[in-house]
């Protein structure tokens, strides 16, 4: 009962969203900070992850695929599809999940326990409008920072291979550009855009109707985390079996 | 004036206002007192409109505002100021900037002339120069006044203060109850605070209203509840040594 509740409540939220819009000029700001706040933050980290990971792949590749059998440009071929499909849009995700989501639901949280939202309520504002609109935003640039991964990926497996002796540059690079379908990067993209929208408004959901104390903002903060990835999880499923099936 | 009609408040079949009545008027500092769980909060959040009542009525100077545009419903509430218990001050932007944006919300003044406004109301909480600290960086009185600042920045016609000297030294309790009496004579607004101190009571209660357990107990001012013998509002006011001694003397005396 609470779940379906749960479910009528967020797309409540959803639509409160939209429902009395806050003065641009305010709003612009939040926008701005929002946007620093969920996107440029997470630059450093993502980027990181994203050069390590794409070595890794590389050398698993290069070492599953040893033998004459296999010409040697499959392995950056193979890296390169499993960082478009799956990694950069997917697993980057999921850290966004608990990078950024536990820092919305925090912050918004904590703003419900000390009433700030009252607060916001009283002086005419929409609150839901106030604070979720502005991270909806912000998210939207979410497909630039997976594609800051995409690119780290390749490059980190790049380096990887070399370092390793696994294969040469031009074989890498060849096998990048092997029977490259442009239909993939669309679905990433789609993938990542609608991520980006759960990552955003999931954790919103989570502060803003919590109730109780400090102890009950770090409680609502795993739950978000944990309902953010199980809708990435199954919206990937569903996603790549409408897009790719 | 303020008045309220037989309401009625229960969260998921608990009651926890029974058909409270009671009128606030212009000018006067009204208390609402009880012990914490009484109630207090939830009446004055019935009375801000971030809480839906069961049944009742609520009349801003004769207006319901139930019944009421949302463009009018905007307009009543540019004109009430709170400060919420905590201070409620946003964290993320500075004691200038908290100040100042009910005024951008409500009104469509230029930058100088909402600083100017700022300044003002600070200099009237005695924060002058202050403008850029965060509210972290600000001791629990001066959160207070920030938040008194921020409540009356829009010259409001209702003020609303739950518990504004909870957690606050008695004597930097006394300055902001002393305060807000201050800015209620100035303006002619319509305060109500919720406290649960007796200093509170002593120093600012033109009216008191009594809260226990949801229901309205007693109602009277600073000036009779010493007299009174109802028991509920004795044993709250009573509880300490301190007042047990002031009620000795005072019937000594008379
Ligand atoms: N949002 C809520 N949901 C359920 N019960 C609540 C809620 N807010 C307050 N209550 C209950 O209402 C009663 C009065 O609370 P409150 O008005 O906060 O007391 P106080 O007089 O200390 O301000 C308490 O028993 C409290 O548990
Ligand atoms: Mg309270």
């Amino acid at each position: 009962m609470i779940f379906f509740h749960n479910i009528g409540l967020y797309f409540t939220m959803l639509k409160k969203m939209f429902d009395k819009p806050t003065k641009w000029s305010v709003m612009r700001q939040l926008i701005i900070k929002d946007t620093e706040d969920t996107v440029v933050n997470s630059l450093g980290i993502i980027s990181f992850v994203s050069f390590f990971i794409g070595g890794v792949i590389t050398i698993q590749m290069a070492l599953n695929m040893t033998g004459s059998l296999y010409p040697k440009y499959l392995i950056g071929f193979a890296t390169r599809e499993i960082i478009i499909l799956e990694f950069a849009p997917t697993i980057i995700s999921i850290i966004m999940a608990g990078k950024v989501g536990s820092f919305i639901t925090s912050s918004i949280g904590s703003m419900r326990v000390t009433e700030q939202i009252d607060a916001l309520e009283v002086m005419g504002v929409n609150s839901i409008n106030y604070l979720v609109f502005p991270k909806v935003i912000a998210m939207l640039l979410y497909p630039f920072l997976i594609s800051v991964a995409m690119f780290l990926g390749m490059l980190g497996g790049m380096a990887a291979c070399i370092y390793g002796g696994y294969s040469t540059v031009d074989n890498f690079i060849t096998g990048i550009q092997t029977e490259f379908i442009p239909f993939h990067m669309t679905y990433a993209f789609i993938k990542t855009f609608v991520f980006g929208l759960i990552i955003a408004t999931v954790p919103s959901f989570h502060g803003y109707y919590m109730k109780g104390g400090a102890l009950e903002v770090g409680k609502a903060s795993t739950t978000s985390f944990i309902w953010t990835c199980v809708c990435i999880i199954i919206l990937n499923y569903i996603l790549t079996q409408i897009l790719l099936g | 004036m303020i008045e309220i009609k037989n309401l009625q408040k229960s969260f998921d079949g608990i009651k926890v206002l029974s058909a409270i009545s009671a009128t606030f008027e212009r000018g006067k500092t009204s208390l609402v007192i009880g012990e914490s769980g009484s109630g207090k909060t939830v009446l004055l959040k019935c009375l801000l409109g971030l809480h839906n009542y069961d049944l009742g009525e609520i009349k801003f100077d004769g207006i319901n505002y139930k019944n009421i545009s949302d463009k009018e419903k905007m307009g009543l509430k540019s004109k009430i100021g709170t400060v919420f218990q905590g201070s409620a001050l946003f964290d993320s932007m500075n004691i200038e900037e908290n100040v100042m944006l009910p005024l951008k919300m409500f009104n469509n003044y230029s930058n100088d002339e909402m600083l100017d406004r700022v300044n003002q109301v600070l200099k009237r909480v005695n924060l002058e120069n202050t403008n850029k600290k965060m509210p972290s960086e600000a001791s629990g009185g001066m959160q207070k006044r920030v938040a008194i600042a921020r409540a009356i920045v829009n010259n409001p016609k209702f003020l609303f203060c739950d518990e504004p000297n909870s957690g606050l030294d008695p004597n930097t309790a006394i300055i902001i109850d002393n305060l807000i009496k201050e800015i209620t004579d100035e303006y002619k607004i319509v305060t109500i605070i919720n406290s649960h101190d007796m200093n509170s009571v002593m120093e600012i209660g033109e009216k008191i209203i009594f809260l226990k357990e949801g229901n309205k107990e007693w109602e009277g001012s600073k000036h009779t509840i010493f007299k009174t013998d109802n028991e509920s509002v004795t044993n709250f006011v009573y509880s300490s040594n301190l007042y047990k001694k002031v009620r000795e003397m005072y019937i000594k005396n008379s």
